[in-house]
């Protein structure tokens, strides 16, 4: 049984500690926000957030994440009112939507760290993240704008505060 | 795709309309089996293509693609399959304009597999092109339905009422009823004929040619959609499947104890042997099913199949590829002449020859494919990613030999597609194994599955020749190409290009040259050939975008220029007149003619606004090509960097002339996306085989776009009122050649065999 906390929430998981937490999400939890790409780290549609970073939960086993805090998309907001959704909804960023949740958790992520990325740090936070539609260039667009409104704004969109806020 | 591979796959004729039962109906409806809803629902029309059918006729309570609930929730049929191009936004934007309702209260309803909606096959960018005048008669049915219905209230005439914002209003009383008031009533009205109908003008529209967000929008954002990987079902089972490397090749042993050791491992199952010729069939293989998906792929890995000979096992398409360039510069089978193209190249001051390569390419969809499917009672219910429900439905009946009435087909969201989701084979795999478990399963193909066991793009190679005269006019071209044929993975036996095939940017080459040979040479198939975004568009305009180029280079004028001489005046071409068979996407020449003007239209406008004609920094180049497909136009410049060894794309424009646009916003991203995807293609995309079996496993090794390489991207939609031309695949074929003309521009170096980056980093 793996214990940690899942979109603020205790839970606990008999699953084979191997396991990677994308699995557990989508097919023991019916959490299926988090969507499985590839299962290598390569592509980022599975990406979710441990203790406040990103990571690819298709890689992740179930053991690594006793203890921690992880949030997914369904965490993000259920209403689409996150300030980053909404600059995807303003943009209408995605096509298929496929790699969407996981595009929007490292935008999520990268304004975290940096809340006024230049191109050169949006290209890198998010070239783990593939799409195959071609929404990148809305994606960009999403990411300054929500960057933007931000800070005049300021309104933090922090999921620590988030978090907070809600419990 | 093509027609001709459509009636390959569907062996039963598209045209023949079934009544939808009851259960059906309920389902396609998103209703609940209430009375009191069934009464409520506003019968529209039958498609125009049912009329005559008997067991149609007087059935009221049919209404395939508008109902109209006493709430006011106006239901509108999507039948078309949503991959990312925002169908389910523009099918139900047509029917809501001429329905007059407000768009608030348009629910979109997903179709079922059902032959009465006409062909769901959602590829050859035909939705909206085929659909778009029946969607609006569907529209203008239910309007004047619920007119008639106001009018007979008000007991005034038909034309003293209109309908606005789901009302219909009396023009003298200025009194209102609502859809909702008038949807019992209007269910009881007999529908009007077809060509009685009144439609709207376009200054009246108010939602087709609008931007209208994607009704998904939401549901995307919050990790709320359900696409095909997604679905869970009471008591499910998750099944993967190890298939054989080598098409053809059978399993001869493997370990099922060992896989049953796993944890969460319940069941292994040798999958039937797959029947030649290949078609939909699934592969040869092994099914391990367990409790969940990461059980299942543990337990496979245990399975250690003894895999059994292949007549393709000596496939490599490198030295394949070798073989075809050895070919392709002798003469071949003529497909198209005209005047004596040999002769005339005789008598050239100058002759420009090249020969150019594209290798096999994968789909490789963020979603890879997935289905599942329960079997209870003699009858089988599939929940599928799929492009084809219709051919999903006879292919699932076929493989459990129950009748397709028996088979029930819902489509979920399509986490993208590209063709490779027009193939039944992960859906009859599903429909196998719910009928040997007795339970529900979910197939889930993993990345290396998809990349592995795909149906591929053709490997092909192309060779160009023209004479120019001493003042650098055209005055020969003798074009021939070869690849394997999609048409091997229906019948196993074609060794040359198709008719269908050789539609698709060849054999409706619109040059205006005296002397033309268009040949091809023979190309047998070693692994499932299918159909890849613009399909065999892909190859023919690389080659032809590239020669224009190198022909302009050769007579020292702009590519842009060359273009306009070869196109010549403006006129309508029709291969035809020169003994080939032109498909045509299916369409008439009489109601989408090959018109040059349009084509040098597009051109002039990407050009002017990009500023694709002006100088650049030392070092940065533009490219341009230009190509029909799927009868619409679109043109393409590209600006590169190249510095040390290494391609930049610093910008990409595209302009699209698709006739009527019903979304351009849409429409627009559509245009972005094929740039993305013919931007990856020409990069980096390249499958290799070896010994029978492809190389490539996952996105480390079979790459894709990413976002530090993707380009600045500019769209412009060409303004027209003609009838609506494709919109999802013509983006694609113009960027490969547009990006290696522009390679070519800025440092001297021709690229004539993709990808990329086997000359550059990327």
């Amino acid at each position: 049984m793996i214990s940690f906390t899942l979109n603020d929430k205790p839970i606990k998981v008999d699953a084979d500690p191997k396991m990677p937490l994308l699995w557990a999400l989508r097919d023991l939890l019916d959490m299926t926000g988090t969507k499985y790409g590839c299962g290598i780290a390569q592509c980022g549609a599975c990406t979710v957030h441990m203790d406040g970073t990103p990571i690819r939960s298709c890689v992740m086993p179930l053991s690594t994440i006793a203890g921690k805090n992880i949030t997914t998309i369904e965490g993000l907001s259920s209403d689409a009112s996150h300030p980053i959704q909404q600059a995807w909804l303003e943009h209408n960023v995605p096509q298929c939507g496929y790699c969407q949740s996981g595009q929007i958790m490292s935008a999520v992520a990268l304004l975290e760290s940096n809340p006024n990325p230049d191109d050169a740090a949006i290209d890198n936070a998010m070239q783990g993240n593939i799409c195959r539609c071609g929404t990148y260039p809305r994606i960009k667009a999403a990411i300054k704008d929500a960057a933007r409104n931000v800070s005049i704004t300021n309104v933090d969109f922090s999921l620590a505060k988030n978090a907070g806020e809600k419990a | 795709m093509i027609e001709l591979f459509q009636q390959a796959a569907n062996n039963a004729s598209i045209k023949q309309t079934k009544s939808v039962s009851r259960r059906d109906f309920l389902k396609l409806t998103g209703m609940t089996t209430s009375g009191f809803v069934l009464g409520s629902m506003l019968s529209v029309s039958l498609p125009a293509w049912a009329h005559g059918n008997a067991s149609h006729v007087g059935d009221n309570t049919l209404n395939l693609f508008v109902t109209i609930e006493t709430n006011g929730r106006v239901n509108i049929v999507c039948h078309r399959s949503e991959m990312g191009q925002g169908i389910r936004t523009s099918i139900p934007q047509i029917v809501a304009d001429e329905l007059c309702v407000a768009w608030k209260d348009v629910h979109v309803v997903q179709g079922l597999a059902n032959e009465a909606y006409g062909s769901q096959n959602t590829d050859g960018s035909r939705s909206i092109r085929n659909f778009y005048a029946k969607m609006r008669e569907m529209g203008a049915t239910a309007r004047t339905i619920l007119e008639q219905a106001a009018a007979e209230q008000w007991a005034v005439p038909i034309a003293d009422v209109y309908a606005d914002d789901s009302f219909v209003i009396n023009k003298n009383t200025k009194q209102k009823i609502s859809f909702a008031a008038l949807a019992e009533p209007a269910s009881k009205i007999k529908p009007p004929a077809p060509d009685s109908l009144i439609y709207k003008s376009k200054k009246d529209f108010k939602y087709i040619g609008k931007p209208i967000q994607i009704i998904d929008l939401p549901d995307m954002v919050t990790g709320n959609a359900i696409f095909g990987q997604d679905v869970k079902l009471e008591g499910m089972l998750y099944a993967s499947i190890e298939r054989n490397p080598v098409v053809g090749s059978k399993v001869e042993s493997f370990d099922k104890a060992a896989a049953m050791k796993t944890g969460g491992v319940v069941d292994v199952y040798k999958m039937p042997e797959q029947p030649t010729p290949v078609v939909f069939n699934p592969a040869n293989g092994v099914a391990v099913i367990a409790t969940n998906t990461w059980a299942a792929s543990q337990g496979r890995k245990a399975l250690n199949i003894k895999w059994g000979d292949s007549p393709h096992k000596d496939h490599d398409s490198a030295e394949y590829l070798a073989k075809l360039n050895q070919r392709i510069v002798g003469k071949g089978k003529t497909i198209r002449q005209g005047g004596d193209a040999y002769a005339a190249m005789q008598q050239s001051q100058k002759k420009i020859a090249a020969t150019y390569t594209v290798p096999y390419l994968v789909h490789a969809p963020m979603e890879p494919p997935a289905a599942t499917a329960v079997f209870k009672d003699g009858k089988c219910e599939v929940w599928a990613c799929t492009q084809t429900p219709q051919n999903t439905q006879q292919n699932v009946a076929a493989a459990l030999g129950i009748a397709k009435e028996n088979v029930t087909v819902n489509v979920t969201l399509l986490g993208g597609a590209f063709g490779r989701k027009s193939k039944a084979d992960f859906s009859i795999e599903a429909a196998l194994l719910t009928k040997y478990t007795g339970k529900p399963v979910k197939v889930i193909w993993s990345r290396e599955d998809d990349i592995r066991q795909g149906y591929y793009h053709s490997i092909s190679s192309q060779y160009f020749e023209a004479g120019l005269t001493a003042d650098n006019a055209v005055n020969a071209w003798i074009q021939r190409t070869a690849f394997p044929s999609i048409s091997w993975t229906f019948d196993g036996a074609t060794d040359e290009p198709s008719d269908g095939e050789l539609s698709l940017g060849f054999g409706d080459v619109p040059f205006n040259v005296e002397n033309l040979s268009c040949e091809t040479h023979k190309a047998p198939a070693h692994i499932r050939i299918g159909w890849v975004r613009s399909v065999c568009n892909i190859q023919h305009a690389f080659a032809q975008g590239s020669f224009v180029d190198e022909l302009a280079h050769a007579a020292k004028v702009p590519t842009h220029k060359m273009w306009h001489q070869l196109l010549g005046n403006d006129r309508f071409v029709n291969p035809k007149d020169q003994g080939f068979e032109y498909a045509n996407y299916g369409e008439t020449l009489e109601r989408f003619p090959i018109d040059t003007k349009r084509l040098k239209n597009v051109l002039d406008d990407v050009v002017t606004k990009s500023g694709a004609d002006k100088p650049t920094a030392n070092g940065e180049a533009w490219g341009i090509s230009a190509h029909r497909s799927f009868v619409s136009y679109v043109a393409v410049a590209t600006k590169v960097r190249v510095k040390d060894n290494k391609v930049t794309v610093l910008e990409m424009h595209s302009s699209i002339d698709a006739g009527t646009v019903v979304n351009p916003d849409r429409v627009r991203s559509q245009q972005e996306g094929s740039m993305i995807f013919g931007l990856s293609l020409a990069m980096m995309g390249e499958i290799t085989v070896k010994e029978g079996a492809v190389e490539q496993s996952n996105y480390n090794d079979y790459q894709v776009l990413r976002m530090s390489q993707s380009p600045l991207i500019t769209t412009y939609i060409v303004e027209s009122d003609a009838i609506p031309g494709g919109v999802g695949e013509p983006g694609t074929p113009p960027v490969a050649p547009s990006l290696t003309n522009a390679i070519f521009h800025a440092c001297g170096k021709r690229i004539r065999d993709l990808p990329v980056n086997k000359h550059f980093t990327v």
